[in-house]
């Protein structure tokens, strides 16, 4: 890659734009995981007795298990989000700046 | 032949280290066999019934992986097919193979492990594990891609001095490699002992050993990238027919199943009371620490940031992480009914138990072998056969991928980088990584008998914590910073590899219980939130202090880095096919 298309990507106002659209995307979700996440840890921590309550009273399963396991299933959906996001918006302008760029 | 030497006397100095344990570890072994069995085995050898299905599921999967590793030979020519499979991996069978790397014996018959001694404490481990992956996909997976070769130190050392930044991130792969080595071996000896009891447990470690040596010299990433897909297969399989499996016995009630388990385990009610295992003490800074390197670890294991490699572009990287994610996830809730399920069939069966009048659930065959007993339970031989069968076969794809990994952070990043500073040919490096995998695959063979008797999730675990604290920080630090210097990110990795690795020695688990020094003068097990933090400082303030012309140059070089790292203009292409 040249200095000079670096240069031109680089001032080009849809480049900043991608980056910014796409650092929002991804920062948010990153965040959103690990709220999910560390609010499910720090509960581990600070309040495990919320965690090791019974879902019902006749019942053995503790909270904890529950968001557990949704941790999982929403980590999976948050990565499908951010592939289908990626796939069909920041794909085809990735390559419009390239080819802009090349020219 | 200077490098030969070099790296030689450097795995010397490593099993010289080792080497006080594995004196104590082989003691320990001794006396573990009780001399009753010793002399029926000495005896009467014959009546020690040979599992035959699983030794010929075995063998048909050693047969057809050794086929794909024929197969791959012919077509490894360059150093890009050896490192990277050619570039021309897709999305799906990267993300079977990412779930294959991900999917250890550690894991699978780990958290079955965990899950039986502590019920629900378990979970809280796969959930760490699992939640990695989203954060690397966001915010790594294709700037990774975009800006790497074969190695994450070429992405750290991309706009840094290569010399010192490679070596700090070569020094750090091998850490992490070598320690979860040591898990997978010690697993791989367990089982296939058990198993064949005629194969004594160092017999077995040395038989994975040479099957390792033979699938990544002669077949590199190609071959350790299929043997990785078949085996996810064969693993997702396995474990899907053992959860239907319990989940019948069960009668398809998750209430049954838990209720059961309760009643079953001798702690009863506590399996689903405690958030820390059961007989420690709850404590807060732990549970985090634990967190943070669970989910941070993921994001800094060599032998994973490596399969982004493999990929034709950064659209099959991000694909592959997505499949990756869903099938590990769907993965460690089958583990965890497995272990439950293991609770219920296996915990008060005389035939599995050591001594089922013990409150502890002392297994025959060592404290892995849950998983491996309840598909007994449930499918007689010839399940028990193709389970550990696959739990083999995984150990061994694993294993392959953890040496190629660390292969190719001596060859790409020490020998051609640091020492030839460039001027080796891609013959000559491919040549120092078959070496350096000959090296390694001895090194898992003494390793795998020294830690004999440890839990190999806990091992695992060990790993996360020098993969969190120093390839994670640094690789982040020198994609998101323009501030990042040369010697920011040296001594600042320097300070993740010696703070984690000392205390870690310091800490419960080496001190206390490997060493046998009495209390830990350290007293967490995941050093985790002093040394992560400390890093990033460290870094900060090292960068920042940094006035060097050198220093200007690197941080003027972000942006064209950044316009590759968000474009992939310029990026290694893929293979066409």
């Amino acid at each position: 890659m040249s200095a000079l298309i670096a240069s031109k990507i680089q001032s080009n106002p849809k480049y900043l734009q991608l980056v910014r659209q796409r650092d929002t995307l991804a920062w948010t979700l990153s965040a959103l995981v690990c709220v999910m996440y560390f609010g499910f840890t720090l509960m581990i921590a600070f309040a495990p007795d919320v965690l090791t309550q019974p879902i019902a009273a006749d019942s053995v399963i503790p909270m904890g298990m529950l968001m557990g396991v949704g941790v999982i299933f929403f980590s999976c959906v948050l990565t499908g989000v951010y592939v289908y996001k990626a796939n069909t918006v920041f794909d085809p302008i990735v390559n419009e700046i390239v080819r802009e760029a090349s020219k | 032949m200077k490098i030969f030497k070099s790296t030689f006397s450097a795995f010397l100095a490593l099993a010289a280290l080792f080497f006080t344990n594995l004196t104590f570890a082989a003691d320990a072994a001794m006396s573990a066999v009780t001399p009753a069995s010793a002399v029926a085995a000495a005896a009467a050898p014959a009546e020690v019934p040979v599992n035959w299905h699983a030794v010929v599921m075995f063998l048909i999967f050693v047969a057809v992986t050794l086929v794909i590793t024929y197969w791959a030979a012919t077509r490894t020519k360059t150093a890009t097919d050896f490192y990277a499979a050619g570039r021309g991996i897709t999305g799906l069978q990267n993300g079977m193979a990412i779930a294959g790397d991900y999917m250890s014996a550690a894991s699978f018959l780990g958290i079955a492990a965990l899950v039986y001694m502590n019920g629900f404490y378990g979970l809280i481990f796969s959930v760490g594990w699992l939640v990695g992956w989203p954060i690397i996909l966001f915010l790594i997976a294709e700037r990774l891609r975009n800006l790497g070769k074969y190695t994450y130190g070429d992405v750290v050392s991309f706009r840094l001095s290569q010399g010192p930044v490679r070596t700090m991130a070569a020094i750090g792969s091998l850490i992490v490699v070598i320690w979860y080595l040591i898990g997978q071996a010690v697993g791989a000896g367990q089982l296939l002992h058990t198993l064949v009891p005629q194969i004594s447990y160092r017999e077995s470690i040395v038989v994975v050993g040479a099957l390792i040596i033979i699938y990544v010299t002669f077949g590199g990433m190609k071959a350790t990238t299929w043997v990785q897909i078949i085996k996810a297969g064969l693993l997702l399989g396995g474990a899907t027919l053992m959860a239907i499996g319990v989940m019948s016995h069960e009668g398809f009630s998750f209430a049954k199943l838990f209720n059961d388990a309760v009643a079953a385990h001798p702690k009863h009610l506590d399996i689903m009371k405690s958030v820390v295992p059961l007989g420690a003490k709850a404590n807060p800074i732990e549970s985090i620490s634990l967190g943070l390197t669970l989910m941070l670890g993921t994001a800094g294991l060599p032998h994973i940031l490596m399969r982004f490699f493999t990929v034709t572009d950064s659209k099959a990287a991000r694909k592959s992480v997505l499949y990756g994610t869903c099938f590990i996830g769907f993965f460690y809730v089958l583990t965890f009914i497995i272990g439950f399920g293991a609770i219920v069939l296996v915990a008060n069966n005389p035939e599995y138990v050591e001594n089922v009048t013990k409150s502890v659930l002392a297994l025959k065959g060592g404290g892995s072998m849950p998983a491996v007993y309840l598909s007994h339970a449930l499918g007689g031989d010839l399940f028990l056969g193709f389970i550990a069968a696959v739990a083999f076969a995984t150990i061994l794809a694993v294993v392959s991928g953890l040496t190629l990994a660390g292969a190719s952070a001596l060859s790409h990043d020490i020998y051609a980088r640091v020492i030839m500073k460039g001027n080796a040919t891609e013959k000559q490096e491919v040549w120092v990584s078959k070496l350096s995998v000959i090296g390694l695959g001895i090194l898992a063979i003494i390793l795998g008998i020294a830690f004999e008797k440890q839990n190999v999730a806990y091992i695992v675990a060990l790993t996360f914590s020098i993969a969190a604290c120093t390839n994670f920080p640094i690789l982040a630090l020198s994609i998101f910073w323009r501030g990042l210097t040369t010697r920011g990110a040296v001594v600042g990795g320097y300070t993740g590899i010696f703070g984690s690795i000392g205390l870690l020695i310091i800490g419960p688990t080496v001190w206390t219980k490997v060493l046998g020094m009495g209390p830990a003068i350290f007293p967490y097990d995941f050093p985790t939130f002093v040394v992560l933090p400390a890093v990033l400082i460290v870094a900060y303030i090292v960068s920042k202090t940094d006035s060097s012309e050198s220093g200007a140059k690197e941080r003027a070089a972000y942006d064209a880095q950044m316009v590759r790292a968000e474009t992939g203009l310029g990026a290694e292409v893929g293979a066409s096919h």
